[in-house]
């Protein structure tokens, strides 16, 4: 009962204190509400190139083309060769015949040149998945050699520059968000050690009339918290409308429709949940390492 | 056993400063005590190691039954449950009422708010300030302020008072209805009292025991009444 009663009061104390030395917690609470919005367009950034990262390499494929004069029983065993390989994800296969009708849909002038001919000159073919394109050269490589292949195309040299490039790209949006989130934290912690600096004395007083180390950290734990999530309010809905305006704006696809944004629900609705996580719990931390420093521990 | 008991008591601060050197003393149960001694005697000392802001050097210092300088940081709060500390420059929380500051000492005891209520507006009855329960620290005189912490300092009932210059920032007459007050808690409350103060006219007038400690060393221990001022201080 005793430790509800004081636990109570911390919260009630808590709200108290905010209010009281309102510029103070503005000051903390402005501050806050700036990096999120920081760490908001960051994290934002950072998931949609990771997806368009992701569907972009999910794009990527191996078209293996077959020797002309293979057999039905031949093609069945390339397949199952090619199926037996640990990075294959999916193998479709698409006969001389199918090239031919796809081709002659694209354009007449095929259409013409190949109903000219006798005989289809197209080659019979699998499209090769990959599990980890990473491997993408290995993998094809591997399938080159198998006897009754004929060409092997995968975008060589440059799909491994795509690959590398997307990589590097993800590496850096990575180490920006981590960065953007470390210096959200020094910052808030550091105007909330500001805000306790000015109560020190408060501090001394607590401690002079008995009260124990966890009833005085209490408060200001609590304190952290509110500052934290009044300060994640203003981001929380700029996040949500600004990103749904932005969807609708550009149409769900930035520069060619190679590159898709992330539909916005739930999208947005995880993105606040970091964000006022993010805000409270560095609220917390940062007013709690604040509190220790005069308390002698 | 002796209320307070220090033996052999010394104190060397970082810097190499003594404060205290082989301070032996011990005070009753409901006793009123001063203490005075020059600016850097070690008075402050002597009175800061009764309530664990500072640790003795070597030497034991009991209060209550309490081995002092051997509480923990982490556990100093239950020493200070058992006293009351007033000090010369008030220490009021400036955001809290008068009330809330009073009350204060027992919420982080964790109190039931209905056994808070009697007991601060009795603490503030006995210091003269029942009217003035929703008035901030800044809105009182110099003396009122010193009564609201007098019964923060009273509230929980402690068995010893420490007053630490209480009058040192009061006028004449202000300091004299202070003292009444403090003299009160000692008589109707059996409280002990320990009072640093460099008031002459106080200690003269009020005849009580006295120490006086110089330059670390305690210099003389006058029993009631027998404290002249031609003496020192």
């Amino acid at each position: 009962m005793r430790a509800v009663r004081i636990f109570v009061r911390s919260i009630r104390d808590a709200f108290k204190s905010v209010l009281r030395n309102f510029s103070l917690s503005f000051a903390s609470i402005m501050c806050t509400t700036i990096t999120l919005i920081l760490v908001s367009v960051a994290l934002i950034c950072a998931v949609n190139i990771e997806n368009a990262t992701k569907s972009i390499e999910d794009e990527l494929s191996i078209v293996v083309y077959l020797d002309g004069e293979v057999t039905e029983e031949q093609i069945n065993n390339i397949r199952a060769d090619i199926d037996s390989q640990d990075n294959v994800a999916e193998v479709t296969f698409k006969s001389k015949t199918e090239w031919k009708e796809e081709m002659s849909d694209y354009d007449d002038t095929f259409e013409t040149v190949l109903n000219y001919l006798d005989e289809n000159p197209l080659m019979d073919s699998f499209i090769v998945r990959v599990e980890d394109v990473n491997h993408l050269s290995d993998t094809a490589e591997y399938i080159k050699s198998i006897s009754g292949v004929d060409t092997v195309k995968y975008g060589e040299g440059m799909v491994d520059n795509i690959i590398s490039a997307f990589n590097v790209v993800e590496k850096i949006v990575i180490v920006i968000v981590i960065a953007l989130i470390l210096v959200t934290a020094f910052l808030i912690s550091n105007t909330i050690k500001l805000t306790i600096f000015s109560r020190r004395s408060a501090i001394e007083i607590m401690r002079l009339v008995g009260a124990s180390n966890i009833a005085i950290k209490l408060p200001f734990i609590f304190e952290g918290f509110i500052i934290g999530v009044i300060g994640s309010i203003i981001p929380i809905c700029i996040t949500i409308y600004g990103y749904v305006i932005l969807y609708g704006a550009l149409n769900g696809h930035v520069f060619s429709n190679m590159i898709v944004l992330i539909e916005p629900y739930n999208f947005v609705f995880w993105v606040s949940l970091v964000l006022v996580v993010l805000g409270a719990v560095v609220g917390m931390l940062g007013s709690l390492k604040a509190v220790r420093k005069y308390l002698k521990i | 056993m002796k209320f307070i008991e220090l033996k052999n008591v010394n104190k060397v601060y970082k810097n190499g400063v003594t404060a205290l050197a082989d301070v032996s003393v011990s005070i009753e149960k409901g006793e009123f005590v001063f203490v005075i001694g020059l600016t850097a005697s070690g008075k402050s000392t002597f009175i800061k190691t009764l309530y664990r802001e500072e640790k003795p050097t070597s030497g034991t210092v009991m209060v209550g039954g309490l081995n002092v300088g051997k509480i923990r940081n982490g556990k100093v709060y239950k020493l200070r449950r058992k006293i009351g500390i007033v000090f010369q420059d008030f220490k009021l929380l400036p955001k809290l009422t008068v009330y809330e500051n009073v009350a204060f000492a027992l919420e982080c005891v964790g109190m039931k708010d209905k056994e808070i209520r009697p007991k601060v507006m009795s603490a503030l009855e006995r210091v003269g300030l029942k009217d003035k329960v929703r008035s901030f620290p800044g809105e009182l005189s110099g003396g009122e302020q010193q009564r609201v912490c007098i019964a923060r300092a009273i509230v929980n009932r402690p068995k010893l008072l420490i007053c630490d210059e209480p009058t040192g920032n009061l006028d004449p007459d202000t300091s004299k209805e202070i003292m009444k007050v403090i003299e009160g808690i000692n008589k109707d409350l059996g409280t002990t009292i320990i009072m640093a103060t460099h008031d002459r006219d106080i200690v003269n007038r009020m005849k009580k025991r006295v120490l006086l400690i110089e330059h670390g060393v305690l210099a003389g221990d006058y029993a009631k009444g027998s404290y002249k001022t031609h003496e020192g201080s």
